[in-house]
């Protein structure tokens, strides 16, 4: 009995020194984890809310817009933003005339002028009618890439209707990229729906 | 198992997990990586003993993006032991030397801030160089059809949702603090630039042009904003003061430019033209000049470009069908295929890459070695996740 206990012992006191010695061989240099300062470049809790929960958003706070924007000159200018609040906005109208793009071009085809044409005519009758171009591409430029292409296809729309007398004050642009695919799905028929441009009729609220 | 036979089942998988239907970042991922072996023979062989459960899962995956081959104990070049019962505490055996190189014991934060921390001094210790482990990424998070911007550890852990715009909001980047992000959303009902705080939630909105504003980027410096603009009746690239201040047009062509992104002496800003038919790289001076084209022998069209820290690679996307994530030398020259995927965004330590690779209507962001080509996607999200912009 005495000699297992005289075991007992000895073997506890084997584990606490080797247990000690284990424990020296860790430098006391201790590295605290980064959590104090909220500026540190890299800290993990820069961008954490005040509660780390995750799943939580992150803090909405003031919106700020400035009123005096510098004025840039230069270029085919668009005129000023069309606010979309004073119209009432329209793709029934125009759904007949939305024009198609060959892949990777932003080049109004010859066969799709008279649908533009038409919209021309529309707005020419109607002069207090504005109408925003909607640029779309298909999924096989990367999404940078397409919301270039977009604006660019919705630009050559509206130069279009500019070359035929509609006032560029009267036509907005706009890019929606690659994510408002007309049709669903990963081969040409699909794709060849995707690279378009669609007419958005505003027509005021007050008359 | 084939990168594809995984991410079948890891979609399979991912499927019966129910999530709500708004929130991404609710959504705690499955553990479930995807790791696709590249060029071996650089690899530092290193073994990793006395951890487990979530602190080993990360240690393994912080080393093995980073350099490291995860090996037994007797052919390791280093031994990593150590333990995570409440606190990270660990130890690194150099076996050439056959001295103890690192010792660390961790305290506040969680054990795995504890265990990305120990990442990040093996890495240093050994590399000579930081690691990534700690550091944050934004991306677009996309769940039934709604696009907010996101901010997450590097290793898509620990998603927050940094904007409720309830609309698309897109193309985010970093302010070189890693405290403020800047972004194109479509709150206005058109795409607008905004300067957005990530401490308080302060916003400025920085350019809202007739027409479309987007594709920010933000020099390293922090001074300025690159940008894409079309109120000149075609997408242009303009560069302003952060606080959108003092707009400069920098290019006068009749095609769209797209992608604009800094050189780290904030000097000179790479974008992609298309005024030589095909998409193409070209260098502009921040202050005005002449576009320069960048050589990129071997691949005719080039999109998305993103500058290195360290100032020598300009990595970007290749319109190849599938699309592929290259490198070239940042004075152009011949292109390095790094691997399938889109989208690059460097790391700080300008050896990583995080990049989007598609899957259907799906979009995952994956990590990738640009020194080894190897290519991790660390944990499966449900939604799509894209655009990643790493805080540098």
């Amino acid at each position: 009995m005495n000699r297992i206990n005289f075991l007992k012992l000895l073997l506890m006191s084997l584990m606490l020194a080797s247990t000690a010695i284990a424990c020296k061989k860790v430098p006391k240099s201790i590295t605290p984890i980064p959590g104090v300062n909220p500026r540190s470049p890299g800290d993990p809790t820069t961008t954490r809310p005040t509660g780390t929960d995750p799943g939580k958003t992150l803090p909405q706070g003031t919106e700020t817009t400035p009123t005096n924007l510098s004025d840039i000159t230069g270029g085919t200018q668009l005129g000023p933003r069309i606010d979309k609040g004073n119209f009432w906005g329209d793709k029934e109208t125009f759904k007949d005339n939305t024009v198609y793009f060959a892949f990777d071009s932003a080049q109004v085809r010859p066969e799709d002028k008279s649908k533009i044409d038409g919209v021309a005519q529309y707005l020419k009758a109607n002069p207090t009618f504005k109408v925003e171009v909607e640029g779309h591409c298909d999924e096989r430029g990367t999404e940078g890439y397409n919301l270039s292409l977009g604006e660019r296809r919705a630009a050559s729309v509206r130069e279009y209707l500019i070359s035929v007398g509609v006032g560029g004050d009267k036509v907005g642009t706009i890019t929606y990229g690659e994510s408002q695919p007309a049709v669903q799905g990963h081969d040409e028929t699909a794709w060849a729906k995707n690279r378009r441009g669609e007419f958005l009729l505003l027509k005021p609220k007050t008359q | 198992m084939t990168f594809h036979n995984a991410f079948l089942l890891t979609c399979l998988t991912s499927s019966f997990v129910l999530v709500p239907p708004l929130s991404l970042a609710a959504q705690e991922p499955a553990r479930i990586e995807i790791e696709k072996e590249g060029d071996r023979s650089k690899l530092i062989p290193i073994s990793l003993s006395g951890f487990s459960g979530e602190v080993q899962d990360v240690l393994r995956s912080d080393l093995w993006i980073q350099g490291f081959d995860i090996v037994a104990a007797d052919i390791a070049q280093f031994n990593v032991t150590g333990s995570n019962a409440g606190v990270v505490e660990g130890r690194v055996l150099d076996r050439i030397r056959k001295t103890q190189i690192l010792g660390n014991r961790y305290q506040g934060g969680s054990l795995r801030s504890q265990a990305h921390a120990f990442a990040d001094d093996i890495v240093q210790k050994i590399t000579g160089k930081p690691g990534v482990s700690r550091t944050k990424i934004a991306f677009i998070g996309e769940n039934g059809g709604r696009r907010e911007i996101f901010v997450s550890d590097y290793d898509g852990a620990n998603a927050h949702a940094a904007t409720q715009d309830n609309v698309d909001v897109v193309t985010p980047a970093w302010g070189p603090d890693a405290r403020k992000l800047f972004y194109a959303s479509r709150k206005s009902g058109y795409l607008d630039i905004y300067s957005h705080d990530l401490i308080s939630g302060a916003r400025i909105v920085i350019a809202k042009y007739p027409g479309s504003n987007f594709s920010p980027s933000v020099s390293p410096d922090g001074r300025r904003v690159a940008m894409i603009i079309s109120k000149d009746g075609n997408p242009e690239l303009y560069v302003c003061n952060a606080d959108g201040t003092n707009p400069k047009r920098l290019t006068q062509t009749a095609a769209d430019e797209s992608s604009p992104c800094w050189s780290p002496d904030s000097e000179t800003v790479c974008v992609v033209s298309r005024m030589g038919g095909a998409p193409a790289l070209y260098k502009v001076a921040a202050s005005g000049g002449p576009m320069a084209r960048i050589r990129t022998a071997g691949v005719g069209s080039v999109t998305e470009p993103d500058w290195s820290p360290d100032g020598k690679w300009i990595a970007f996307t290749a319109l190849t069908r599938p699309f592929q994530v290259c490198r070239v030398p940042s004075q152009g020259g011949t292109v390095e295929v790094l691997g399938g995927g889109e989208d690059p965004s460097w790391g700080p330590n300008s050896r990583t890459i995080i990049f989007t690779a598609r899957s259907g209507n799906r979009r995952v962001l994956s990590l990738l070695d640009a020194d080894t080509k190897r290519v991790k996607t660390p944990s499966q999200y449900s939604g799509s996740r894209s655009q990643p912009s790493w805080a540098k």
